[in-house]
This record gives structure tokens, C-alpha cells and sequence, in this order.
């Protein structure tokens, strides 16, 4: 059941309006009709429901101030979103909105007791009352965040689809208004491409509500011209209802529009943000019914609303009369102006107003409005020469007031460019100062432009120097400064009451007094007074307190005004939800060749960098037996593993040896064709990022491979340095072209013997760390001997594209030896039974190769990266050394990670444990002090839990020590 | 974000570079310890003109940059053999 909308204007006022689409706003249990294109508060108002929301502190009613998204008087809550501006969220038909922040009702709020105590609340009495006894903070921190606070999160909110959209442009016009739309016009003229981005449903900025001459006509044509003009002109493209949140190097703007981010890359951007009507700090100057000027007039105009019977308008301006008649034009009954001017001005508008009979109480104030839950009356006095006022007031019954005491550039944006904002005491404004030549122009009221001719004339001003700035031929323009802009704003429109409740900051509950007690505690400075009072870091990032925090702030020290900086401006300049920087996410998956035979025979699959591997192949709950019997195939009989994801690098040319001799530590220059040898780099402070195999090819031909999350890296470092050394080689990464199956065990060249061609595998042919190409199953392949797993091993390498036939033939093929498909957790147990390393797990940032064993890869040759440093090294003792280690059977099993302790002192960590069946006991690696290295020594390691578990050091391998095995 | 413009791809968003350290001349293999460690270790941290190695990720091209460490500006970029046309050598392997 709905009310009727008491206060709805009839046509033509409610630009924004569809009157024939009707819908239902549902708020806090109550139904109320309204037109598409109502937004939650103008459909509120509609009905003249005016307690919107609860301040964050005190509890006390808000309502609509600015009508624009620019403050948190309308926040409401959505059942999934929390803080939804209902002054610039459509209606959102059929869902459930209510209120935020209150215990019992938004009309009876019990929380709002806490402003009986507010005396014992002041600013930053957080960092003072709650920090004694030691601990009080825990048991006070719950109850403030139960009593002060925003809307509350969902947790089991439904996931938003968003996603991310790369534009370009040759000139971005960031605002729709008048200013924007000439820039874009003249940018386009000039033949630039030209997006224009306006966060409103409908271009035209003020041209859409404010009033301009006397019968409000003039900006209405200039309006209809301009919009004609804009979207028949062919090189813009009009982009409404997108806010440009913020503005990176380069002319790159973040946009959202709807559910997608924009990523605008522009070759120059105007800056046509206009500025903000700001307000006038009286007592009770949050209450529900006074509002800024331009929020009535975007009441009647956009949506149709009346914003009151009975308005009182407090200007220090023209436009101030622009909003006196625009009421006067609608239903209201009697509207009064106070302007804080001693002689107004006698420009139209204000004529207007007296010809009109509205009456005008010149040099007089507001000190207080009156009302329990909206406003019901105001106090006015006379201002005194010091610009005080007086003490004898007179009241004034209303329902409605309207603040016209100046304005404040939208300039966010422009701070992001580099530029400054700067309070100029001539215009009592803030002023952009140093814009920095990034490509970036202001154009009108944030560029101190306000009347209309000259608003018009910098946005063409702008837009042509945009247009020149991205490369276009311009005719002249030029903007000059604008006389009005010292009519606009009232120098202190800030009358503090004895009794308080004259808020500066609306989001935070902050009152002058807060800000004076700031400045008195010693936080003299703006940035300090910001962080110790809260004061512009509340949801509308000081819109509408920053001024005048400034003003009092820098009074309050005994300071001058003119010239302050502002505090800094820093991306979103409107809040952006994060589901939208988000976007969807792209995480990259790379599939071997025979990815999907392993998927087919029911391996799990694991993680290896962007790889997917077998972990092991069988069902999760038979994950140890699966284990046991793959590496036990590799023992016995034969086994293979699907190894496409290592690296693989070609290095070619007349100097491929002498390159491979400075980039690895071992000796390369005289290694035979048709052999493989052990490849170990090291980084320029000697420590080790990779090793692998180098296979001589030919001369001039090696194919080396890489650790599978090295090889990029690997890569890079080659190309980098041959940037430098400038040898006759060719570098290049062939990981992705070649699949690879190392297949391993006793029964393994039987098992090949049926499915090679052209190489004889013979041992007295092919020995161990020999390399052949030749054809496996008909394809084209290299075969090499290594001891990967410690058996009689073959790794063939062939293209990709064969990758399944390869495994189906190699399967086949050892069908009859019993042959086994293994994966890496077999693999990993089974070089460790090796001793075999594997760099970044059993190495880190700092080891060198002394420390791992390795030594016996680092050759004496004239040069390789790393040399000096490990020579460094050798001259001091080592601090640490890498053992093998066993654990009586059946201890429990130390992660990785565990610390290895002598005499209780930490002197390393376990990197590498597997329980190993080969030799029935749990077995690994681990740094400890170089004088525990010898065989049979003892040291604990302490587990995960606390407890400790005594290893005994063993020589390594662990597994055939004298590595018959792989040489057979 | 900012542009770089790569001298092989013309210019690209900075997501797809990764910077290479500053570009110094590295001490002959015998040079002194002092001069290794501070080749190694110490980066000079000049605020000013700075040259410096970039790579264009997805072409994998190492190039020259000369970077205003104060302003962030990119003064200039150029191939490397700009700075390295010679063959460098260490001493025979064979």
C-alpha cells in the first residue's frame, strides 16, 4: 500500500523523470511509489520522508545535503551492497532498502543517546580515553564498532559480475556541463577523437538545474544547443552515467561505467569537474531540511520534487536568488533570503527577487536552525562589522533551507595531475596552482570560471589546447580570468554557537570546536589536524568540510589563509567497489602436450608455476600407494614421466660455447658433440638460480635445458648479457615446441628398443651423458642419457605436436615390462634418494655453490658470471653447508622449513623430506653448521609442534652410492 | 600508468617492461674486491639523468633507458648496442 507523493511538482520541472513508468521504492518496511528516474532520496522526498540516515557518531537524523552522490546524508543500505548514496542510486525496484547504523528504528534511533555523553566524545578521543589500563582497547574497540559506524557487509553477498575494458582516445573532456561540452566541441572541431565522460544520466552540468536570468530561460536554450551540437558532432563519443574516478600518468583514467572499468588511454585530458556549492556551519546545520542551494534546485529541476513550503535561502551570491525564485516558481508558500552581504549586488537575478517581492534581510545570518528530526525554524541576526553575529535574533518559522555562501573547485582530478589547491584570500576560494604540463587542462568553475560567457569560452579554450596537445592544428582562443569569481564566495561563512552542534564535517559529527581543540593540542598543521580530528577523511573526502576545516584550522594557529595547500588528493576521487578493480580474473594455465592422456588415466593434478603436472596417478585416498608403486616401477622395472614443462633453450652460433663458459660454471668450450654435461648458473653475488643440462648439438649447436620455473628467467639473463658482450650467438626459448618423457628403470632400453629408430642404443653407442636424435615411433626426437631418478634413463625430447602419439607409443611399448605412468611426487622421492637438488627449494637467495656440494661444477676459467663472488668466498670459512640426513623409521615426518638445532641453537632448516622406500626410512636435506657435515653426526630437528626428532647425517646419494645404476 | 617507449615496439604501457638495474660497467674479472662488491651490491641511487636497462616482456628486447630519477621522466630510449657495439672479452676458454 503507498502513499501519494505529496510533494511532486507537476511537469515540466523532473528532467531525469519517466512519468509514465511508475515503481516502487521499499524502505525500511514501507512501499512508496516513484517514476524511472527517481533516485532513493527524491523518491523519499517525494513523500516527505526526510530521516534518510544516522551520522556515523552521534546518531543524528540526516538527510539530502547535496543531491549530487557528494555526501553520506542519504547512505542506505541494499541487502547486499552497504552505503549506497540514495541521492544518486536509481530506485531500485522490488529490493528491500532500509537504513544503516541504528538500533531500534531510522525514526527512533536509541543510539542516538550517545550525543547526551558527546561532551566526553571529543575529536581523537580515541587515541586518548581507551588506551588505559593496558589492554582496554580490546574491550572498547568492540563496543565503538558496534555504536559508530557505516552500513554492514554481506559476507554472503552474491559475486558481481565486473570486468575491465582498454579505450582510446585523442582528447578525454572529463564533465558534461557546459564548460565540458565546449571543450569537447572544439576539441572535435580540431578533427581529435573525443570521448566525453559525464557522471550524470543526462548531459548539461548546472545547464540541467541552475538558473541563469531572470525567467530561467537562457540556460535552457544554451542547454538544448549545446547537447544538439555535442551528439551530432561525428568524432565524440558521450559517455553518461561514467565516472571518471581517477586520472594516472600519461592521460590514463580509470572510469566506471555500470559493471565495467574503463581504461581510458587519452593523448590529453580537459578537466571540466565544475565545483562544489559548499555549506554554512550554524547550529544544528545537519538537519534533515537544510540543504546547499544547488540540492533544491536539483530537487525541482531533475526530479520533480518540492524541496519545502516554506524556505529560508542564506546566499552571499547571485545564484543565491536563482534558488529564492526557483522555489518562489514552484509550490512553495513564502520564501525568504538572507543574504550575509551588507549591499548585495543588483544583478538580475537578485532584481528579479525583489521585483518578485521576496523578502531580503541584507547583512544577516543563520546562527541556528530549530527542530527535533527536521527543520522547523531558523535563528537569523545581524552580522556585525568583525563579520560575527550579533546576539538579538529573530525567528523564523520554515521547512526548508537552502545554503548559497560560495563554492569550491571540483579539482580532485586535477590535484591527481600534479596540481596543487591553493586558498587565494582575494576570491576566498581555493585556486589551482601549478599544473603541471602533463597534457591536462582545467576548463570552467574548477578553473575559477563562473559566469556563464566566460565558463564557455575556457572550455573552448581548453578543448582546442587539448586538440593542439595531441597534435591537431587549432585556431587561437584564449580564456582570460573571470571578475566574478570574487562574488561567489562569503570569506567566513562559519558562525560557531555556544552550545554547539555547528558541524564542519558532517560525515565525522565534527564541530568547530573539535577542530579548534585540534589545533590547541598542537596539531597545527592542516595534514595534522586531518589525521588527529578525522576532519575530510570521512566518506565524502572533505567535498564539503575541507574549506572550512582549512579556514578554522589556520585561524584557530594564528595563521594567515592566503595561500595554504590543501591536503593531498589521491585516487578514487568517487569510491569505486572493488568487485569492479577486480574484474575477472585471468590466471594462466599452461597444459603439456600429453595433458589430457594424464587427465584420461585419473592422475590429480598439481601446480607447477603456471604448469599443471601429475602429482601422482589414482584416487586421493590411495595418494600413498599410488606413490610407492610408481617410484617402485622406476626401481624395478621401467617408468615414465611426462618432464615437458622443463626448460629448453637453444643456443647457436660461431661463439655458443664461449657463451655457455659465461653464463655456467663449468667448462663447455671443448665439450664433445654428441655428449651432455651438467649446466649451474650463478648470480653476480655467486649464489645459484639454475641448473640443467647442456647438450652439444654440433660446433656451433647446443640445446641446454632449464628448471621449469627458471627458464624465463634463465632466458632473460642471456639475452641481457649478450646485450653487453655482443657474441656471435643466437638465444632462443623453445620450451613450449618440445614435449618431453623421461622414461626410467632397469627394463628401460628393452622397453625403447621396439619404438627407436636410427639410434643405436647399445651402452657401448649410447652412454650414459651421451645425446642422439633419432625417431621414436616415427617421430623425429632427441634422446639423452641422464640420471635424472638414478636409473638407466632416456629423456626424449620431440615437438609438441607428437606429445600424445610419443606417450600412447612409449606406453605401449613398455606394455610388456610393466611400465608405469609416474608422477612428481615419485619423481621428487626418487632424486631425492639421489641427492639431487632442486634450486629454490633445497637452494635460497644466498647459497653458493660450496655450500650445496657443488663445487666440483665450478671450473677455473678466465670468466662466468658469479666467479668472483664465489672466489670471495672460498678465502672465509662457509657459515652453513647442505646435508643429507636420515630419521629412524617411522618417526614422524618434519616439513620443510622445520629448523635444524645443535646444543639448542638454530643452525639451519630442513629443505627437502620424503619417506623413502628404497631406503625404508624417511630421509632429506638440511643446512647445518659446516663442522656437523661428517657421516653418522647427530643434530635435531624441531617439528612443527614443538617437538624434536634427532637426525643422523648420511653421506649422499642415499640410494646406489656408487651410481652404477644410471651408467648400465 | 605510465608509457615507455620501446625502441624494437614503439610505446607501450609500463606493465609489460621489467626495469634491469642501472646501467654500470662491470670491474674487469681481477679487478679489486672493493670494486667487484660495490658492482654488485651498491646501486648509486642518483636523483637525475640515470641510464637504465629495460625489457619489453613479451619480446623479450633488453634496451637503454635514460630515466630523470627526480621527475620520473623518460628522457630517452635506445637499443643497447648504442652503449655496446664491441665484443667484450675475458681471456680464451680453449
Amino acid at each position: 500500500m503507498t502513499e501519494s507523493a505529496s510533494h511532486r511538482l507537476p511537469a515540466p520541472a523532473g528532467l531525469y523523470l519517466d512519468r509514465t513508468q511508475s515503481v516502487v521504492l521499499r524502505f525500511e518496511g514501507q512501499q512508496y511509489d516513484a517514476y524511472v528516474g527517481d533516485t532513493i532520496a527524491s523518491a523519499l522526498l517525494a513523500h516527505r520522508v526526510q530521516i534518510h540516515s544516522r551520522s556515523f557518531k552521534y546518531h543524528r537524523p540526516r538527510s539530502v545535503l547535496t543531491m549530487a552522490g557528494d555526501d553520506a546524508g542519504t547512505f542506505v543500505q541494499f541487502p547486499d551492497i552497504p552505503n549506497v548514496r540514495g541521492d544518486v542510486t536509481a530506485v531500485p525496484d522490488g529490493v528491500e532498502v532500509t537504513g544503516q547504523n541504528y538500533i531500534g528504528s531510522l525514526q527512533r534511533d536509541w543510539l542516538s543517546a550517545v550525543e547526551w555523553v558527546a561532551r566526553f566524545l571529543p575529536a581523537g578521543f580515541y587515541y586518548r580515553a581507551f588506551y588505559k589500563p593496558r589492554g582496554a582497547w580490546r574491550f572498547w574497540q568492540a563496543l565503538i564498532r558496534r555504536l559508530a559506524g557505516l552500513g554492514k557487509a554481506n559476507t554472503a553477498a552474491k559475486e558481481i559480475y565486473s570486468d575491465k575494458q582498454y579505450r582510446f582516445a585523442d582528447v578525454a573532456v572529463i564533465g558534461g556541463g557546459p564548460a565540458g561540452m565546449e571543450a569537447a566541441l572544439a576539441a572535435a572541431d580540431a578533427g581529435a577523437q573525443t570521448v566525453l565522460i559525464d557522471d550524470q544520466p543526462m548531459l548539461g552540468g548546472a545547464l540541467n538545474y541552475a538558473r541563469f536570468d531572470a525567467d530561467g530561460e537562457s540556460g535552457h536554450k544554451l542547454r538544448a544547443s549545446l547537447i544538439d551540437r555535442v551528439s551530432e558532432h561525428p568524432h565524440i563519443e558521450v559517455l553518461s552515467s561514467a565516472k571518471c574516478s581517477g586520472w594516472f600518468d600519461e592521460q590514463w583514467l580509470a572510469i566506471a561505467l555500470a559493471n565495467r572499468l574503463l581504461k581510458l588511454r587519452a593523448k590529453s585530458v580537459v578537466i571540466a569537474t565544475g565545483s562544489l556549492a559548499q555549506p554554512m556551519v550554524f547550529r544544528n546545520n545537519d538537519l534533515p531540511g537544510v540543504m546547499l542551494g544547488s540540492a533544491a534546485q536539483r530537487l525541482i529541476h531533475l526530479f520533480g520534487v518540492s524541496p519545502g513550503q516554506r524556505a529560508v535561502i542564506a546566499t552571499a551570491n547571485d545564484d543565491g536568488y536563482g534558488v529564492a525564485l526557483d522555489i518562489a516558481d514552484s509550490n512553495a508558500q513564502i520564501v525568504t533570503v538572507v543574504d550575509l552581504r551588507h549591499s548585495p549586488s543588483s544583478g538580475p537575478l537578485a532584481d528579479a527577487a525583489k521585483a518578485r517581492g521576496i523578502p531580503i534581510f541584507p547583512g544577516h545570518t543563520i546562527v541556528e536552525a530549530t527542530g527535533k528530526k527536521s527543520v522547523r525554524g531558523v535563528r537569523i541576526a545581524q552580522l556585525e562589522p568583525d563579520g560575527q553575529a550579533g546576539c538579538a535574533t529573530i525567528e523564523m518559522a520554515c521547512d526548508c533551507v537552502c545554503i548559497s555562501v560560495g563554492y569550491s573547485p571540483a579539482a580532485q582530478l586535477v590535484c591527481q595531475t600534479g596540481g596543487k589547491l591553493k586558498y587565494d584570500d582575494a576570491t576566498a576560494m581555493l585556486k589551482i596552482e601549478d599544473l603541471a604540463d602533463t597534457g591536462s587542462f582545467a576548463a570552467g568553475s574548477v578553473n575559477h570560471r563562473f559566469n556563464i560567457g566566460a565558463v564557455q569560452s575556457d572550455g573552448q579554450y581548453a578543448g582546442s589546447k587539448a586538440a593542439e596537445h595531441a597534435g591537431f592544428e587549432v585556431s587561437s582562443f584564449a580564456s582570460e580570468e573571470d571578475p566574478l569569481a570574487t562574488e561567489q564566495n562569503h570569506h567566513w561563512p562559519i558562525f560557531p554557537h555556544p552550545k554547539g552542534k555547528d558541524f564542519v564535517d558532517l560525515d565525522e559529527d565534527l564541530t568547530v570546536k573539535d577542530i579548534v581543540n585540534a589545533v590547541a593540542d598542537g596539531f597545527e598543521d592542516l595534514e595534522l589536524v586531518k589525521r588527529f580530528s578525522t576532519a575530510v577523511m570521512g566518506p565524502s573526502q572533505g567535498r564539503h568540510s575541507a574549506v572550512n576545516t582549512l579556514r578554522i584550522a589556520t585561524r584557530a594557529a594564528r595563521r594567515e589563509t592566503d595561500g595554504v595547500i590543501l591536503t593531498t588528493q589521491r585516487p578514487p576521487f568517487s569510491p569505486e567497489s572493488i568487485a569492479l578493480l577486480a574484474g575477472r580474473s585471468f590466471q594462466p594455465v599452461r597444459h603439456t602436450a600429453m595433458h589430457f592422456r594424464h587427465v584420461e588415466a585419473g592422475a590429480q593434478m598439481m601446480s607447477a608455476g603456471l604448469w599443471l603436472r601429475p602429482a601422482y596417478y589414482g584416487a586421493r585416498n590411495a595418494r600413498e600407494a599410488c606413490i610407492a608403486k610408481e617410484a617402485h616401477a622406476i626401481r624395478t622395472n621401467v617408468g615414465m614421466i611426462d618432464v615437458s614443462t622443463l626448460g629448453k633453450l637453444e643456443i647457436r652460433g660461431a661463439d655458443a660455447g664461449e657463451f655457455l663458459e659465461r653464463v655456467y660454471t663449468f667448462r663447455y668450450a671443448k665439450q664433445p658433440v654428441g655428449r651432455l654435461r651438467y649446466v649451474l648458473m650463478t648470480d653476480n653475488a655467486g649464489a645459484i638460480i639454475d641448473d640443467g643440462v647442456a647438450c652439444r648439438i654440433s660446433d656451433r649447436h647446443f640445446y641446454v635445458t632449464a628448471t621449469t620455473g627458471g627458464v624465463d628467467g634463465v632466458y632473460r639473463n642471456m639475452l641481457r648479457w649478450n646485450a653487453e658482450w655482443r657474441l656471435d650467438v643466437d638465444i632462443t626459448n623453445v620450451t613450449a615446441a618440445y614435449c618431453g618423457v623421461n622414461i626410467a628403470g632397469p627394463s628401460a632400453r628393452t622397453a625403447l628398443q621396439s619404438v627407436v629408430e636410427d639410434v643405436d642404443l647399445s651402452p657401448e653407442a649410447f652412454p650414459f651423458l651421451g645425446v642422439r636424435d633419432g625417431k621414436v615411433a616415427g617421430i623425429p626426437a632427441r634422446l639423452m642419457r641422464v640420471g635424472f631418478v638414478g636409473e638407466l634413463g632416456y629423456e626424449i625430447h620431440a615437438p609438441s605436436a607428437g606429445g600424445e602419439a610419443l606417450w600412447d607409443a612409449l606406453l605401449e611399448a613398455g606394455r610388456d615390462h610393466g611400465i608405469r605412468p609416474v608422477g612428481v611426487e615419485a619423481q621428487r622421492c626418487l632424486r631425492l634418494e639421489k641427492g639431487h637438488i632442486i634450486v629454490g627449494q633445497d637452494t635460497d637467495g644466498l647459497s653458493i655453490p660450496q655450500e650445496v656440494d657443488m663445487a666440483w661444477a665450478v671450473a677455473k676459467k678466465p670468466f662466468f658470471i658469479g666467479q668472483r663472488a664465489i672466489d670471495a668466498q672460498t678465502i672465509r670459512p662457509l657459515f652453513r653447508q647442505l646435508v643429507g640426513f636420515t630419521l629412524p623409521a617411522g618417526s614422524q615426518l618434519p616439513e620443510e622449513c622445520n629448523l635444524t638445532l645443535a646444543a639448542g641453537e638454530i643452525v639451519g632448516r630442513v629443505t627437502s623430506i620424503e619417506n623413502s622406500a628404497a631406503c625404508g626410512r624417511p630421509i632429506g636435506l638440511a643446512y647445518v653448521r659446516p663442522e656437523m657435515t661428517g657421516s653418522g653426526e647427530q643434530f635435531e630437528i624441531k617439528l612443527s609442534d614443538g617437538q624434536c626428532v634427532t637426525a643422523e647425517v648420511a653421506a649422499l646419494p642415499f640410494y646406489d652410492p656408487e651410481n652404477l645404476r644410471q651408467q648400465l | 600508468m605510465k608509457i615507455l617507449n620501446c625502441p624494437l615496439n614503439g610505446p607501450r604501457n609500463i606493465s609489460e617492461f621489467a626495469y634491469g638495474g642501472e646501467v654500470q660497467e662491470m670491474p674487469v674479472p681481477d679487478a679489486e674486491l672493493r670494486d667487484w662488491a660495490a658492482y654488485v651490491f651498491i646501486e648509486n641511487n642518483t636523483r637525475g639523468l640515470v641510464r637504465e636497462w629495460w625489457i619489453h616482456l613479451p619480446t623479450s628486447y633488453w634496451f637503454i633507458a635514460e630515466r630523470n630519477t627526480g621527475s620520473n621522466d623518460v628522457v630517452r630510449t635506445y637499443p643497447a648496442d648504442e652503449l655496446y657495439s664491441e665484443r667484450v672479452e675475458f681471456g680464451s676458454n680453449d
